[in-house]
């Protein structure tokens, strides 16, 4: 875009007033900005001996897991919609036919980089029978690349890790149990 | 000239020809939807998805007269003064009916169908369809069975449209395919015992509008909107169908057919359709080796085609066979790389596998005992640079006659293409380079062992067997090691920058009038070589 652009408009830095003429109580109002957060309540906290608090487990966007249905199968019906919303190519699905008489297909291997992920949650939104869900996990570590490249089994692993604290989306928000 | 009024928009058609309201409508740029209907087939009218307002214009007043009921476009024919209108209120209440009707019992499992992306059903139902569900069924699942080895129906996703049951009564003939029962009970079946298994069974997957009809082989592998399509040609048979070659990441997952009047209308038969496997097997080639004293050693290319050219160079009478799987161009760098050597150097085309009779099917589709797509342009190639066409056997008798001191042999075969006895005969060649896909008795005797590329890595020109020319580019990228022949070729010769197909070609033309016609540019139907020859046969004389 141009500077001559019938879009772009121009505006006037606004005019020096008395007090920002006379600089000190500009800078006094500030040092008091600075004092009033020394003795406010802290917000930071001393990870990792202290946990952060997580205000809405159900909402954030932490490590993925893959659910369970009622049988304990892997609820995943391989439909790739989640590798295809993800901007991150991190999602990699292998599928098959299903051994099941009530589903046509299912993931013959899931495969997720969690550090290419981007944790947009773009997955969760996109799945169309809530088989994948981000977690509030939010701490994780691992000792080398391949580690952290999380497969079906120890996808499912976060469900039965995270499925006490954090339920399942339900009926009442939408979802598909 | 007849003129068709479509929306207003005026079509002309040629003289004598026959289209109907679907075809007029496409050259006006107008689409009408339709699901049994298809251009290769008989008209049936059943799926009611293409009605349209008609009627005639009387061409001295300008005045309309349109019919007060809607009709099929696909049975309407489209003459002088038709009137077609398609975007009336009153069409579209009954598109959207169709729609309506055809999802009632439709499941909605559009996530796990292989259709979804390319679906008729799915398209149309957001652009014509309604936008609310006013039925309470909500099928998710749908039943299904096998109607073949390759095939799969599935039964509740059908939308009875027939176009499969025609292509086997009007296409290959063998009619498996009925439907059962009547009214809302009607399905797809077989007869007990005698199951969809002919040679062009694939093909009713490709027209089923919606995912009745499933590939097993390509059923759950990947998601059509994942994948990429190229243009290609079937290296099945002498054939050479058009084709699709789709893939994603350099995996081809499926192989279709392409529209081309000329050679395969919509069609391609199965063996063409599934032999693209080899591409992705374990057995390939990928190590470029040199066998020395009866030790391999491992070769980059940077260092094997250097030392290759200056052994030649050295040997004296040199050899080459063409093989006719590779391309126009690919062929011609090689004979021109070992002429460039040895002016007398023995050409020739390689063996053309052949296996049974040709097949042909009730429309004419036939599926040649030639194995290879390239004969007829291979041979041209060697009739330039050779008095006839010499065939392998010419090679090995001036091996045995002490006469070729190097040679290279061009494979690329799916199968075993030469066995012991023949090898053993090329074996006292000095300097012996076999560039192939696989393993053969002939690897086995090599000095040199090229990995070489397969029909989706190459980029280049087919002719076939009626002389057809068609150009296709590269698909795939080669799996790590191999070197596509063409560009293998092109640094042998010293050529500048990179491999360009198209440029070899325009060479090719100007150098062998029998590809004359392919000087100017080759449109994705290909071109007739006889015809381009007789052309200027014409002008000259």
């Amino acid at each position: 875009m141009k500077s001559d652009h019938p879009d772009v408009k121009w505006i006037e830095e606004p005019k020096l007033g008395l007090a920002g003429k006379m600089y000190l109580p500009l800078f006094v109002q500030g040092l008091t900005t600075t004092t009033k957060h020394l003795f406010s309540r802290k917000v930071t906290v001393d990870y990792p001996e202290v946990r952060p608090k997580i205000d809405n487990p159900l909402i954030y966007r932490g490590v993925h897991r893959l659910n369970k249905d009622a049988e304990g199968r892997v609820k995943c019906v391989a439909c790739f919609l989640c590798a295809t919303a993800c901007p991150a190519h991190c999602i990699d699905i292998v599928g098959i036919e299903s051994p099941w008489p009530d589903r046509e297909k299912y993931p013959q291997s899931f495969t997720i980089d969690e550090l290419r992920c981007i944790y947009c949650g773009m997955c969760e939104e996109a799945c169309p029978v809530d088989a994948i869900e981000l977690t509030s996990l939010f701490d994780l570590t691992g000792r080398s690349r391949e580690e952290m490249i999380f497969d079906k089994e120890k996808l499912l692993s976060v469900y039965d890790q995270t499925k006490d604290a954090e339920p399942m989306m339900s009926d009442s928000l939408g979802g598909t149990l | 000239m007849p003129t068709v009024y479509i929306d207003g928009i005026e079509v002309q058609l040629a003289e004598g020809e026959r289209a109907n309201g679907i075809q007029a409508a496409e050259r006006a740029g107008i689409e009408i939807p339709h699901y049994c209907w298809h251009p290769g087939l008989t008209v049936v009218a059943s799926c009611r998805m293409c009605l349209v307002e008609t009627g005639t214009r009387d061409p001295q007043s300008g005045e309309v007269k349109m019919l007060p009921k809607l009709v099929p476009a696909c049975q309407t024919p489209a003459g002088d003064n038709t009137v077609f209108v398609t975007n009336s209120d009153k069409v579209k209440q009954a598109r959207s009916i169709v729609e309506e009707d055809l999802l009632i019992r439709h499941p909605i499992d559009c996530p796990i169908c292989d259709k979804a992306g390319e679906c008729d059903l799915q398209d149309y139902h957001f652009k014509y369809g309604q936008d609310e569900r006013r039925a309470d069924v909500r099928p998710f699942t749908s039943r299904r069975r096998d109607v073949g080895d390759t095939v799969t129906l599935f039964v509740d996703r059908c939308v009875m449209c027939t176009r499969c049951v025609r292509f086997t009564r009007e296409i290959s003939g063998t009619s498996e395919l009925f439907v059962a029962h009547r009214g809302s009970h009607e399905e797809i079946e077989v007869f007990p015992g005698y199951p969809l298994d002919n040679k062009m069974a694939g093909n009713v997957v490709d027209l089923c509008p919606v995912g009745a009809l499933g590939d097993k082989d390509f059923l759950y592998r990947q998601r059509v909107w994942m994948m990429k399509a190229h243009d290609g040609v079937c290296t099945g048979c002498s054939t050479g169908c058009s084709i699709e070659v789709e893939e994603n990441q350099d995996t081809v997952y499926r192989l279709k057919p392409r529209e081309n009047p000329h050679i395969n209308e919509w069609w391609m038969c199965d063996e063409g359709r599934y032999g693209f496997h080899h591409v992705h097997s374990d057995r390939r080639l990928t190590n470029v080796e040199r066998i020395e004293d009866g030790e391999t050693v491992l070769l980059e290319w940077t260092q094997v085609l250097p030392e290759i050219d200056e052994r030649f160079r050295q040997a004296g009478r040199l050899g080459a066979a063409l093989s006719p799987h590779l391309t126009v161009e690919e062929a011609y760098l090689l004979a021109k790389y070992v002429r460039s050597i040895d002016p007398e150097a023995v050409v020739v085309l390689g063996p053309v596998p052949v296996e049974g009779q040709d097949e042909s099917f009730k429309n004419g589709f036939t599926i040649r005992a030639e194995k290879c797509p390239n004969r007829r342009g291979v041979e041209e190639v060697v009739r330039h640079f050779s008095d006839g066409v010499p065939t392998l056997e010419e090679l090995i008798a001036n091996v045995e006659a002490g006469v070729v001191q190097a040679a290279w042999i061009s494979g690329g075969y799916k199968n075993d293409w030469i066995d012991d006895a023949k090898a053993e005969r090329l074996a006292p060649v000095s300097c012996l380079v076999v560039q192939d896909l696989f393993g053969s008795p002939l690897l086995d005797r090599a000095r040199y062992r090229l990995p070489g590329a397969a029909f989706a890595e190459r980029a280049g020109s087919y002719v076939n067997h009626v002389d057809r020319l068609q150009s296709v580019d590269w698909a795939i990228r080669p799996p790590a090691g191999v070197r596509v022949e063409g560009g293998v070729y092109w640094q042998l010769l010293q050529g500048q920058r990179m491999f360009k197909a198209r440029g070899v070609l325009e060479e090719v033309a100007r150098e062998i009038p029998f590809f004359a016609a392919a000087a100017n540019e080759v449109g994705p139907l290909g071109v007739d070589l006889k015809a381009g020859s007789a052309v200027e046969k014409a002008v000259t004389g």
